[in-house]
Formats: C-alpha cells, sequence, structure tokens
C-alpha cells in the first residue's frame, strides 16, 4: 500500500491518484485537467511546465508529486488568487499585474512558452518589485522563448512593476537594453519614407 | 528525380478526393454546440453524413463550395457575425487580421464577428498555411464573400424597408434609410440562422480602401487573453474520452532519410511491469501505449530495442565537402545578359567572392508536437496541428486505407510551427497507433523525437562572386547552391508501411531564390545555379520559416559589403545606387534613418580592443515583400563571444491589415534570427543526429537578447504580402556584415559560435 499523496493547488486540496514517482506535471494536466503547466522538454531545459511551490517557481516536468507531497503548488491559472493573498487584498482581482500588462503589451506570440514566462515573471516581482533590466534578464534566463518574444515580455514586466507601484521605477532601469520600441513610416510613398 | 517521386507529388498537389457534403446539418449542429461538440464526436453521425455525399464534383479543392456565401459566413439573430476562415492560426494574428477585413467589409465592429476552428468538416479549404500567405491569398476571398453577404443583405433590406438600395447605410450591421431616422433593421432580424443560398459572383463592389476604418487599425489579438490566463487550449490539451496515451518509439536521431530505421530486434515483456502498457508495431514503425501518461513516457523509455542504423551520414563536420562533391541535378535559375564576358572585364579590384557553409537547422518547436485520433473501421477523427488539415487528411486516408472524406480533420494550434515541423508525422502516428490499438490515442513526441527526428531546414553551400564598375555600379553577379530537397514521405508512413523515401519536385522555395540572390540590385549580367543534392543520404528536410533565405544572405550581402570595402563606399550609399525599386529603397531607408546611419565604408573603423562594435546593413524576402534590418552588434576577439546589441527591422508588406501584429512578427523575427545566426545548428555523426534537446541545439536566451526596433512601411494602395518571414534574411545579412565591419574577417559559415569566430580570427 502507497501512502495517500495530496496537494494544495490553488488553494483547493486535491487527492492524488496517480502513482507516487509521477512527475507533478502529468498529475495537474491529466488528473487535474489544468491548462496552465505544459510539456516542453521534461528535462527542467525549458520552463513550459513552471509552478511555483510556496512561492518558489520549480519545474513540474522533474518533480515526482511525492516531493510535494502536503504541499502547496499554484498554477498560472492561480496567480490572480496566490496574488491577493500575497498583497492581503481584499478581492482577488482578475488577473496578475504581470497577466494585465502581457495582454496590455500584446507580448504573446504562440504563447505557450508563456505559462512559464507569466509564472517566472510573478515569482520576480514578489522577491523584487523594481528589477532592473540586468535583474529581469538574469531571472529569466532559465526561461526560452522559441517565438523570440524576449523583448515585449521585458515590456510587460517593467509595466507590471509600474502597476505594482506606480510612479517609482527604478531609473537604471529605463536603459538602452530596453526591449523593444517600433518606429512608424508614413503611409504609401518610397519619398515620405526617405 | 525519378518519374514517380514526381508524379507521387502531383498527385499529392493536385488529389481530386471525393467531395464531402459541402455543408447542412452536421455543420449547424457544431455551429449550435461551440467547441464542446468535439469531445463528444459521434463517428457514426459523421460517417452519415458523408454518406449523404453524392453527384458529381463541382469543383477541384475537396471542402465546401468556396462560390457559396454560407461557405465563408453565416449572420445570427444577435446581430453577429461567425466567419469560416481556411487559414490556420499560427500564435501571428492572422485570424484577428482577416476577421478585421470582414468585419471592414460587411460594416460591422470586430466584437461582432468571431470564428470557429478550421475543420474539414466545415472549414473552405484555402490550402495550406504556408509562405506567410494568410493574408495576402486569404482575405480576397474572404473580402469577396463578405462584400457579396451585404450586397445580399442590403437586398433584402430593400423590400423590408420599401426603399431603395442606394438609399441604405449600414453600421454596426444596423441598415438604416437615409433620411428616415427610426427606419432600420439588423443583419440579424433579415438573415438570423438562416442560409444565404446565394453565389458569389467575384463581381460584387467592394469597399474603396480610402474608406476603411478597420483595415490599417490596431485592434488587440483575440486568442492573447486565453493564453495569458490559462484557459486556451493547445493541440497538448486536448483530451478525447477512453483514449490511451501514446508515445513513439525510435533511435534517439534520425540518420539517412533514405534509410529511416529497421527494428533488429524488439522485447515486449521488457515493459510488462508496468501497468497498461502496450506495444504496437506496424513494419518497423514502433509505439507504445498505456492508460495513463507517466507510463507511455517510461514504456517508451524503458522498451528493449535495438536498431540497425548503418553509418553512412556524411557527419555534420563534413556534410558542407559532401554536397559539394556531389553529382548534382543542376538548373539555371536565373540568367541574364553574359556574367563571364562581365566578369573577365571587370578588375580584380572590384570583384568579391567567398564560398559560405550554413548549416541543416530545426524548427525546435517549443511543445513538441502531437495528435489525437479516433480510427474506427469505416471513419477516423485527426486532431492535429497541420498548417493544411485538407493534405494531412488526405494522406492520413491513405495509410489508413480509408477515403479522405471518411477522415475528418480537425485543427488545434500548437505551439510555433515555424513551418513544417513534425505535425504531420505526428498525426500519422496518431491515426497507425489509434488504428492498432483499436481505441483513441493520444500521441505526442517527446523532446528528442522532436529534435531529433523533425524535417531541418536544409544545409546548404553557397559560391558567390559579384563584379561592380569602377563608380560602384553592379555589373556582374554569380550565385551557385547546394543543397538538398524537402521530405515528400513522412517517417511515420516511411516506417509502418516501408513507403520509399521520396523528396518534393523542385519548387519556387527549394531552389537559389532570386528575389535574395542579387534580385533587389540593378545587375545587367547574372546568373543564378542551383545545384540540387540528391537528399536521401542526407537528413530529413523540409520548409523552414523563409527557407534557405538566411544562408543566401548571409553569402549575397556579406560580399555586397566586402565590394563596398574594395571600393572605399559606405555600404547603404552602394546599396542605394544599385537599387532602383522604390520598394526596396522604401525599406532600405526606413531601416537606415531609423539607426542612424552614419556613411563610412564597412570595415573602415577597426581597432585594436578586445572587445569591438561593428555595424551591418542587409536586404532580403522570402517570396514576397520587401525586407532590410541593421544589425549593431559586439565582438569579444579573446572570447569569440558575439553580442547583438539592437537590430532595426524594416518590412513593406503592402497593404498592412493590421500593423500592430507586423510589427510583433517583425520583432520575433530578428530574434529569431539572432538566434539561428548566433547559436542553431543541427549536429550530427555518421549514424544520426545528436543534438536532442535545449542544451545540444541551444536557442538565443533572455541574457543575450538584442533590443529591436520593428519598422513597418504601410503602403495602403498595394496589395497585402506576407509579413510571417521576409525579414530574417536580412537580419541574417546584416549581422554577417556587421561582424566585417567590427573586425574586417568575414565569417564563411554560421552560426557564430565562440569556436567559430575564434577560428576565423586567427585564419586572418
Amino acid at each position: 500500500m502507497t501512502r495517500e499523496i495530496r496537494i494544495r493547488v490553488n488553494g483547493q486540496l486535491r487527492k492524488v491518484e496517480s502513482a507516487p514517482d509521477t512527475p507533478l506535471l502529468y498529475v495537474l494536466t491529466d488528473e487535474m485537467h489544468l491548462q496552465g503547466p505544459r510539456f516542453g522538454c521534461g528535462l527542467a531545459q525549458c520552463g513550459s511546465c513552471s509552478v511555483l511551490l510556496g512561492g518558489a517557481e520549480i519545474r513540474s516536468c522533474v518533480t515526482p508529486v511525492s516531493a510535494v507531497n502536503g504541499k502547496s503548488v499554484t498554477t498560472l491559472e492561480g496567480l490572480p488568487k496566490w496574488y491577493a493573498e500575497q498583497k492581503k487584498l481584499a478581492k482577488t482581482p482578475e488577473l496578475h499585474p504581470i497577466q494585465r500588462a502581457v495582454i496590455e503589451e500584446q507580448a504573446v506570440q504562440c504563447g505557450y512558452c508563456y505559462n512559464g514566462l507569466i509564472v517566472k515573471a510573478a515569482e520576480l516581482l514578489s522577491k523584487n518589485s523594481h528589477p532592473s533590466d540586468l535583474e529581469i534578464r538574469t531571472a529569466m534566463n532559465g526561461h526560452l522563448c522559441r517565438c523570440g518574444s524576449y523583448p515585449r515580455m521585458m515590456k510587460a514586466i517593467r509595466r507590471a512593476s509600474e502597476m505594482m507601484h506606480p510612479g517609482t521605477r527604478a531609473a537604471e532601469s529605463v536603459s538602452a537594453h530596453s526591449g523593444e520600441r517600433a518606429v512608424n513610416v508614413a503611409v504609401g510613398d518610397a519619398e515620405a519614407a526617405r | 528525380m525519378s518519374r514517380n517521386t514526381t508524379q507521387a507529388i502531383h498527385e499529392k498537389l493536385t488529389s481530386n478526393e471525393a467531395l464531402p457534403k459541402s455543408d447542412g446539418i452536421g455543420r449547424r449542429d457544431f455551429l449550435k454546440a461551440g467547441g464542446a461538440l468535439i469531445v463528444g464526436f459521434s463517428s457514426a453521425g459523421f460517417l452519415a453524413d458523408s454518406l449523404l455525399a453524392q453527384g458529381p464534383p463541382r469543383f477541384r479543392m475537396p471542402g465546401p463550395d468556396p462560390t457559396q456565401i454560407d461557405t465563408w459566413l453565416a449572420i445570427h439573430s444577435d446581430n453577429t457575425a461567425t466567419v469560416y476562415i481556411g487559414y490556420v492560426e499560427l500564435g501571428q494574428g492572422s485570424t484577428t487580421s482577416l476577421l478585421q477585413v470582414s468585419a471592414e467589409e460587411l460594416d460591422l465592429e470586430m466584437s461582432q464577428v468571431s470564428t470557429v476552428r478550421v475543420d474539414t468538416k466545415m472549414s473552405p479549404n484555402q490550402g495550406g498555411t504556408y509562405s506567410s500567405s494568410a493574408i495576402a491569398r486569404g482575405s480576397p476571398a474572404i473580402r469577396q464573400a463578405a462584400a457579396a453577404a451585404r450586397l445580399a443583405l442590403l437586398i433584402m433590406a430593400s423590400e423590408k424597408l420599401e426603399s431603395p438600395a442606394d438609399n441604405l447605410t449600414v453600421a454596426k450591421g444596423v441598415v438604416s434609410v437615409t433620411g428616415k431616422p427610426g427606419t432600420s433593421v439588423t443583419y440579424g432580424e433579415l438573415i438570423g440562422e438562416k442560409r444565404f443560398n446565394v453565389q458569389i459572383t467575384g463581381h460584387e463592389r467592394l469597399k474603396p480602401v480610402a474608406e476603411y476604418t478597420l483595415v490599417g487599425s490596431r485592434p488587440p489579438r483575440n486568442d492573447i487573453p486565453g493564453k495569458v490566463r490559462g484557459t486556451y487550449t493547445y493541440l497538448q490539451h486536448v483530451r478525447l474520452p477512453g483514449m490511451l496515451h501514446g508515445r513513439v518509439v525510435r533511435p534517439r536521431g534520425q540518420g539517412a532519410y533514405g534509410l529511416g530505421a529497421k527494428v533488429t530486434s524488439l522485447d515486449e515483456n521488457s515493459i510488462a511491469h508496468i501497468p497498461g502498457a502496450r506495444v504496437l508495431r506496424k513494419g518497423d514503425f514502433v509505439g507504445v501505449v498505456a492508460p495513463r501518461e507517466w507510463n507511455a513516457v517510461r514504456a517508451a523509455r524503458e522498451l528493449k530495442i535495438t536498431w540497425d542504423m548503418p553509418p553512412i551520414l556524411p557527419g555534420s563536420d563534413d556534410v558542407y565537402k559532401a554536397m559539394r562533391a556531389e553529382k548534382t541535378f543542376d538548373h539555371i535559375v536565373l540568367q541574364r545578359g553574359d556574367v563571364d564576358s562581365a566578369f573577365g572585364a571587370a578588375p580584380a579590384s572590384h570583384t568579391a567572392s567567398g564560398k559560405f557553409h550554413c548549416p541543416y537547422q530545426a524548427h525546435a518547436c517549443f511543445g513538441p508536437n502531437g495528435a489525437l485520433a479516433d480510427v474506427r473501421p469505416d471513419s477516423a477523427l485527426l486532431i492535429c496541428s497541420s498548417q493544411d488539415v485538407y493534405t494531412t487528411r488526405g494522406t492520413v486516408a491513405r495509410i489508413l486505407g480509408l477515403q479522405p472524406d471518411q477522415v475528418r480533420a480537425q485543427y488545434y494550434e500548437g505551439s510555433g510551427t515555424y513551418g513544417h515541423s513534425c505535425y504531420d508525422d505526428a498525426a500519422e502516428a496518431a491515426a497507425i497507433m489509434s488504428q492498432l490499438a483499436g481505441k483513441p490515442v493520444r500521441l505526442q513526441f517527446m523532446r528528442w523525437d522532436e529534435h531529433g527526428w523533425d524535417p531541418y531546414g536544409p544545409a546548404h553551400v553557397g559560391e558567390v562572386r559579384i563584379a561592380a564598375d569602377a563608380n560602384g555600379k553592379l555589373i556582374a553577379y554569380r550565385y551557385d547552391g547546394w543543397h538538398h530537397n524537402w521530405a515528400a514521405v513522412e517517417t511515420s508512413q516511411q516506417l509502418a508501411l516501408g513507403t520509399p523515401a521520396q523528396e518534393w519536385r523542385l519548387g519556387a522555395a527549394q531552389q537559389v531564390n532570386p528575389s535574395d540572390c542579387g534580385g533587389m540590385y540593378e545587375i545587367p549580367n547574372v546568373k543564378l545555379v542551383n545545384h540540387q543534392v540528391d537528399g536521401l543520404k542526407y537528413l530529413k528536410a523540409a520548409w523552414l520559416r523563409s527557407p534557405l533565405d538566411l544562408s543566401f544572405s548571409f553569402a549575397s550581402e556579406q560580399t555586397m559589403d566586402e565590394l563596398a570595402r574594395m571600393l572605399s563606399m559606405d555600404a547603404y550609399a552602394f546599396r542605394r545606387m544599385n537599387i532602383t525599386n522604390e520598394r526596396w529603397l522604401g525599406v532600405l531607408d526606413a531601416v537606415a534613418r531609423a539607426a542612424e546611419w552614419n556613411p563610412r565604408p564597412p570595415a573602415s573603423q577597426l581597432s585594436h580592443a578586445n572587445v569591438v562594435r561593428g555595424r551591418g546593413i542587409g536586404l532580403g524576402t522570402h517570396l514576397t515583400s520587401y525586407g532590410a534590418a541593421v544589425a549593431e552588434i559586439e565582438v569579444n576577439k579573446e572570447t569569440g563571444q558575439v553580442a547583438v546589441k539592437h537590430l532595426y527591422g524594416a518590412i513593406d508588406a503592402g497593404l498592412a491589415v493590421n500593423p500592430a501584429f507586423i510589427e510583433n512578427q517583425i520583432s520575433g523575427q530578428l530574434v529569431q534570427a539572432t538566434s539561428r545566426m548566433l547559436k542553431e545548428e543541427v549536429t550530427f555523426n555518421k549514424t544520426n543526429v545528436t543534438s536532442l534537446d535545449w542544451n545540444s541545439y541551444p536557442i538565443l536566451r533572455f541574457e543575450e537578447c538584442p533590443e529591436v526596433t520593428p519598422i513597418v512601411v504601410q503602403r495602403i494602395d498595394q496589395r497585402s504580402t506576407g509579413a510571417g518571414e521576409e525579414v530574417m534574411a536580412a537580419t541574417a545579412g546584416a549581422i554577417a556584415c556587421a561582424f566585417f565591419d567590427a573586425t574586417g574577417v568575414h565569417m564563411r559559415e554560421f552560426p557564430l559560435t565562440p569556436r567559430r569566430v575564434l577560428d576565423a580570427l586567427r585564419r586572418s
């Protein structure tokens, strides 16, 4: 007889049916039908499967479910509630600020990596509410994006930081390497473009 | 290429499949039920539907009748519209753009239009979502259908309101009579939930571009909120009732495409200890299934199996030498003037040449491909991420021994595919496994399957020679390119049925590209020669975003800069004086201005410092549109590390339906092209591919990401052309030229890894 495994997922206590050596990812996707964490490599290299374990980002694809028995797991779906608890808000917002910022920046391309990018950025912002560009790059460096949306994600993280603490962004972070800045060229003729 | 191959591919491209019932009850039911119908799908009902399909084909392409308005859109009682789109969403926003086009023509707002997923049961067959064609080729048909619908609605309104159509105006789907306030009727009241039964003539008046309010504007993408909340259903999330989880079992890393892989021993008992695990085998195709996903993963890992993999590959270090030594099928892509005489007359001091090597690169989808199949004796449901569900349906039907109209193929977005990744291979594998198991199967590749069995972008050898006169006017250009073609048979079919490996017949995107190879410049004498290598002894290949174009620009634009240096001319000015096409000039000027380009000859400010800076400018495209880029880079001569600091990318894709989406595409292309130039190469030994994950096939990371400046040159008077890949080649050229500017050394091979950079600097 194996002992029963229970984990708290997004605030709810859940009984696990899978064998103890099953990676947490398969429990979250196949048993609990969550669509945030997703399979990317199964090797902890890419970050597709990231979740928060007690506030720290982990790779659920290589974490046996037995290792998180009795612990509290937050997935992409649970970020607004987790944020409300952290900030002691009376009401859970519809979205975590980083989720709002990602939508406002229209940062996503295919979006498959965004589970990991958002979860990791939420962890970063919980520890450091005014990350510099260098700190953002360092924190996010273990998360890959095949579409190349890094510049917009950088902007989204800075925007989320602004939202969480309006007007208090560190001056240092508005540096040269700050992501994407578009240029619009006058409509319709090469003369104007010259 | 053999006649059989050509024939088979011809059939593949023109297959005249029996028609399914073009429309009717099934589609309406689906409309009412929405996406939920998927999971409870009854194949018996589907079969009954398909048996009703009778009568002679009315058009060649399988799918609903494209001449009927009802094929393209439906108006609902609540005054909203569902638009049926034949192009799939690949994370580029084209679905939202096509809704913009529809709403514009119908005089609806964005909130009043939506679409349903691409499905062979109901979607128009617009061909594959290839070559950044969704807007270029997709929007004209959708636009005409919407105009036809608007006209039909105005005629109905004219009767209902007893007013001539000329007196009617439409806003937000409400038809009003001019000068009679309060007299109006909505589209929904006119036809809600009913069929038009009206043929599209193609002559319906289209809204003049000058009256556009939605097209050219920047509404947000409709798929992003769900993707950010975790509610968006990717292919990888779809489950079917009673399904088994499946994994393929293959050698780690493909060998030569022509050989596939042969099983020499297989011990089914080796997975007997894994609950519910079963081996499924057909020929040399081996898969495992289990009710629980982790058990399928374990079974694939623990199954004792051996393979025959003859060591006939050249290996990634020797691939260029091997291709160059092959007896090739040669073909002159373009010949103008007399290059030999022109080169003969040009002084050596104004002639530049170089030989360049470009590696196999992988699509490396971020989420490995997968598919679900529910194969019954007389029908099949296939859920896949194909760029072309109708073609995939035909191939899978043949593999299963079914008729195409007995197979329903549905599209679910997977992770970005950047061309033909493993999605067809996965679709075939799922279908084969479901047929063997007699149950629905959800198949997902593991990381090493995706990296190891990808149809890669082919390796390339380019030899280029360019000459100018004393004034800097280009007079002769020659490009010789060696590479092999794309795979026409997927690995799953090859292994299961023993179907011989075949390559595509030569197409525009598989040969030396005249648009990249000198095509932007005015050159009187040009010769472009394609040397096609027989690919069966090499790796499996397919189209990878901007196929071969990065290689062409890497070679061609570096040689242009070498010539500019010989002439002591600024790289931008040199290009400018050799271009007359105003659209090439438009992007070139736009990017130079954004980058605040200061004129000086390339490599004219070399420094002895360890860390040196350089900047380069490049042009390129794929098949349509115009791309230009400027790169600012830093090279550490001690470590060999190249850092791309800032990239500027400009595109002219004609009328930009949604400039914001194109900016996002440019931004992604700049970053992905940097990754391909600095980091990406498929490695292989004589037996098989060895780059099987993100450590052995590294891509660009956050810390290495340049700042980017996307530039959209909006041309409302030109038809829309592709914008999903056309800045990649220009970026490749710009980065290579920037390296030359920084170091005075040409890189002859990419990616620009520290080892390669140090070798090149040492040799110079």
